[in-house]
Order: C-alpha cells, then structure tokens, then sequence
C-alpha cells in the first residue's frame, strides 16, 4: 500500500518556483531517501508533505487518505478537522531537534500521547521508558534538553515523533546539526528503525548511509527529481549532474 | 509629633500604597494579555482594525503622563457624563487608571516575548498535534514567562514607586500622608521614612522575582 503520495507538487516563494512538479510515493515498509544539493528544495519539499507549507498545485494523500487534491491546477486543502487526522499519520524530525526546553525528556516524549492522543498515563510511560533504552538514553528520563548533546537531543526528539506512533516518519538532515563525532549514534538509530521497517522518508547528505539503508533514493536538483531508483541505480547513474554532485562529496 | 505617632500615621499609608501595588498587579497582568492579543490582531479586516485601535491605545498610554490618566478617569464620569463623583470614586478611578496604564506597557512586554520565540517551537507542536490552545499555554506560555521575567520585574519596581503618583487625586496613601505631615509639623522625618519603606518594598520585590527567576533556571 501506498503510504505516501505526492503529485505534481508545485510551490514558490514571491515568485521563485522551489518546487517544480515533484510527484513521489512511498510505499509501507519503505526507506526513501532525498539527496540533492542545497537549496534544491528538500526541505520545502517535507515541509509541504507534512502540511507545513501549502503547496501551490499538487496532490497529498497518506495511506489513501486525501490531504489536498488538485482542482483546476491549483491546490485544494480538506478541512482543519481532517488535517488534523491526518497529521496523526506521520511525524517530522527536525535538523534543530525543535525540542521543548522546559519539558524533562520524559515529558518531552509522554506529553503528546497523554494529551493529544488521550492515551493511559502508565501505557504511555512503559512505551517511553523502552524507547528511551532503544534509543541509548534509558538513564537521561529526568534531564532537560538543556544537559544534553546534540546527539542525545536528536535521539529524544526520534523518540518524541515515534511516541505517535506514526505511519510515517520524515527526517530532515537530522545529523547536519550535530558534530561529526555525533553523527553516528544519530545514523544508528535511524538505521534500527529501517530493520523495523518503519516507513522512513529521509533528507540527508550522508551518502554512505544513504546508500545503505535506502530502498530508493531520490535526487532531487533545482527544484525537480533529476533521478530516482534503488541506491546502486542512483549512485552509479552517468547523468551528470548526479555525477557532479557525488564529485563534490568525494573531494570534501 | 512622636515618632511613634508619626509611623502610626504613616502605616496607614502604607497599607493603602501596598493596596494600590497589589489590585494594580491583579488587573493589569491579565489586562496585558488581553492588549498584546489585541495588538498582535492581524487576521482579516476585523483583526486589522483591532490592531490597529490596540496600538493606538498601547501608544496614548505610554505617550501621556500617567498622572494625567488618573485625573481622566477620576473626572471623566463627571465632565462626560455629569454624574457626581465622590470619595468612594477615588480609590476605584486610581485603580482603574494604574491598570490600564500598566496593563500597556505589560502587553508590550508580552508581546516582544512571544514574538521572541523560535517558530520552531511552533511547529513542533503541530507536528505532535496539539491544538492552537494548548500550544499557546504549554509550550508558548511557559517559554514566554520566563524570557520576560526580567523586564516585568523592572515594570514591578517601578510601579512600587509610581503609587505615590495617587496623592495627584489627594488619596491618603504612603506618600500623600507623608507630605502632610511635613508641611504641617515642619518636620522632614516623614520624607525618610517613607524613602525607607519604598526602598524595603522594592528590595522585597526585588528579592521575590529573583526567587521566582531562580525557580525558572532549571532550563535554558
Ligand atoms: N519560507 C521561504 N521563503 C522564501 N524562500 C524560501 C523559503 N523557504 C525556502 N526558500 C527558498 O527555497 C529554496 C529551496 O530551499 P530549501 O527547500 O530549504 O532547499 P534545501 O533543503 O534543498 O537546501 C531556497 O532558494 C530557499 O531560499
Ligand atoms: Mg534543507
């Protein structure tokens, strides 16, 4: 089943066209993973599938549901009430953390689930306390985001998103944020949940691991996908500009 | 006069001063966020227009002396209205006009605080779901209160001193009864005293917000 479908995506900024009919679909179970140089449109791109950003023209739709459909080429939204179910469908890891600095680590996690979702405290607080352990962080419950490494703020915010249980869960350069000494447990992480077949849309610019945790990899540049296949399809690919952006990598 | 007579007089005083600091703080507080929303309207023609009157208001307090404020409001009702205002009008009008003088320069402080916070914080709470109220009181709010602490303790230890501007109206609080007593007796004591008991209030308020600050420094 389709858990993600983007169509003819269309978006820009005074006048600047990000995104230029970017269509996409993920299917459950899946691992796709955005590359592309800066200011190609990545980061606009989830911003608009997780409806932070309204698209100009372009259809969105989670596990079938419909978040926005196209009518006379433009955009048309469902109501807030539907939005709002339908962003219980997935959930976004940000390249800040985005964490909520006055809340310990175990609120930061438990407080959405009790309080939005109105799921029972204990429940709620068993799930955390094993996510916590998965994510390395099993004695950090009481710490504030404050006390803690970049690293370990990132792994608090994963768990925070996957507290929802979501279908979902997009990433945006999660590690791009951190020292090159942290990257690692961030990627191990992530990593343990691509074995758990979490459906996982990542934008990264870690290559290697890009290509090793991929089922597909897209790449996007200027704005439309240039290329998109499995990681051997992408990564060997002769288009050029594939070709100049790994160059780029391999000379830093 | 005895000094002990005199502080007795004075006492009075201060109890009507620490009144009018208490019941300001009460309404202006709140009245603060009701303006900073007022002010930070912008949504639709409405929401423009409701900018627009709370930014003339926020601008008119804080452009005229607040004594002025207060003879307005004490002599609005009899020259716009021609009702008949008495001695039970006094200490409502001071009040009234210490509240709505405050309750500008707290709205401003409100909003340079929300407006200060990383939109981030913003999104992360529609990413988990939460409802535009419960984001604005658990993650906005909270945030919020702790960046401004510093300006409203500022705004606090002012107004600790700015009760004496009710003696304007002839209310016999702290400093009213203090100059009566020095003008009538030709005995400077008073002015002392009264210099001292500011003073002990705003180390006392001072001291409180530093507390309060403290207790908020379990995150940054
Ligand atoms: N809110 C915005 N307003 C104006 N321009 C924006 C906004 N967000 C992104 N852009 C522009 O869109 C382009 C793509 O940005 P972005 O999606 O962040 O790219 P990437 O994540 O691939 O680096 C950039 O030129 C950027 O300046
Ligand atoms: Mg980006």
């Amino acid at each position: 089943m389709k858990y993600l479908e983007m169509d003819h995506v269309k978006k820009s900024f005074d006048g600047l066209e990000v995104l230029k009919d970017i269509s996409l679909s993920v299917e459950g179970g899946e691992v796709l993973s955005i590359i592309g140089p800066s200011g190609s449109g990545k980061t606009t791109l989830l911003r608009c599938a997780t409806l932070l950003e309204t698209m100009d023209c372009g259809s969105l739709s989670y596990l079938g549901e419909s978040a926005a459909e196209i009518v006379d080429g433009r955009s048309v939204y469902k109501k807030p009430a539907e939005l709002a179910k339908i962003r219980e469908k997935f959930g976004l890891v940000f390249q800040s953390f985005n964490l909520f600095p006055h809340f310990s680590v175990m609120k930061n996690i438990t407080d959405a689930p009790i309080h939005v979702q109105k799921r029972p405290k204990d429940e709620v607080y068993k799930e955390a306390r094993e996510l916590l352990d998965k994510m390395g962080l099993g004695d950090k419950e009481r710490a504030y985001p404050c006390q803690l490494s970049g690293g370990q703020c990132q792994r608090v915010a994963i768990a925070r998103a996957l507290a929802l249980n979501p279908k979902v869960l997009f990433f945006d350069e999660p590690t791009s944020a951190l020292d090159p000494e942290l990257t690692g447990e961030v990627l191990k992480v992530i990593r343990s949940l691509a074995q758990m077949h979490i459906t996982m849309v990542i934008v990264t610019h870690e290559m290697a691991f890009a290509r090793d945790i991929s089922d597909r990899v897209l790449f996007m540049d200027g704005g439309v996908v240039a290329l998109q296949g499995t990681p051997q399809e992408v990564f060997g690919s002769d288009n050029p500009r594939m070709k100049e952006f790994l160059g780029r990598y391999a000379r830093l | 006069m005895s000094f002990s007579v005199m502080l007795a007089q004075l006492a009075d005083g201060m109890v009507r001063t620490v009144g009018i600091f208490f019941l300001t703080l009460l309404f202006s507080l709140p009245l603060g966020f009701l303006v900073c929303f007022g002010r930070m309207a912008k949504k639709g023609a409405v929401g423009n227009l409701v900018g627009i009157l709370f930014r003339a208001y926020i601008s008119v307090m804080r452009g005229t002396p607040l004594m002025l404020q207060l003879m307005v409001v004490y002599f609005g009702p009899y020259f716009l209205f021609g009702m008949s205002i008495g001695n039970k009008w006094r200490f409502p009008a001071i009040i009234i006009g210490f509240s709505l003088n405050y309750a500008a320069y707290f709205a401003e402080i409100y909003r340079s605080g929300i407006e200060s916070m990383p939109i981030g914080q913003y999104e992360a709470a529609k990413l988990l779901g939460y409802s535009r109220t419960q984001t604005f009181f658990k993650i906005i709010l909270p945030q919020v209160i702790k960046r401004i602490l510093p300006a409203v303790t500022n705004e606090v230890i002012t107004l600790v001193k700015d009760t004496s501007l009710a003696y304007a109206l002839a209310y016999a609080e702290m400093f009213t009864i203090a100059k009566q007593i020095v003008a009538s007796k030709s005995d400077f004591t008073p002015f002392i005293i009264a210099a001292v008991f500011y003073y002990i209030f705003n180390l006392i308020v001072a001291v409180a917000m530093e507390f309060i600050e403290k207790k908020l420094n379990y995150y940054h």
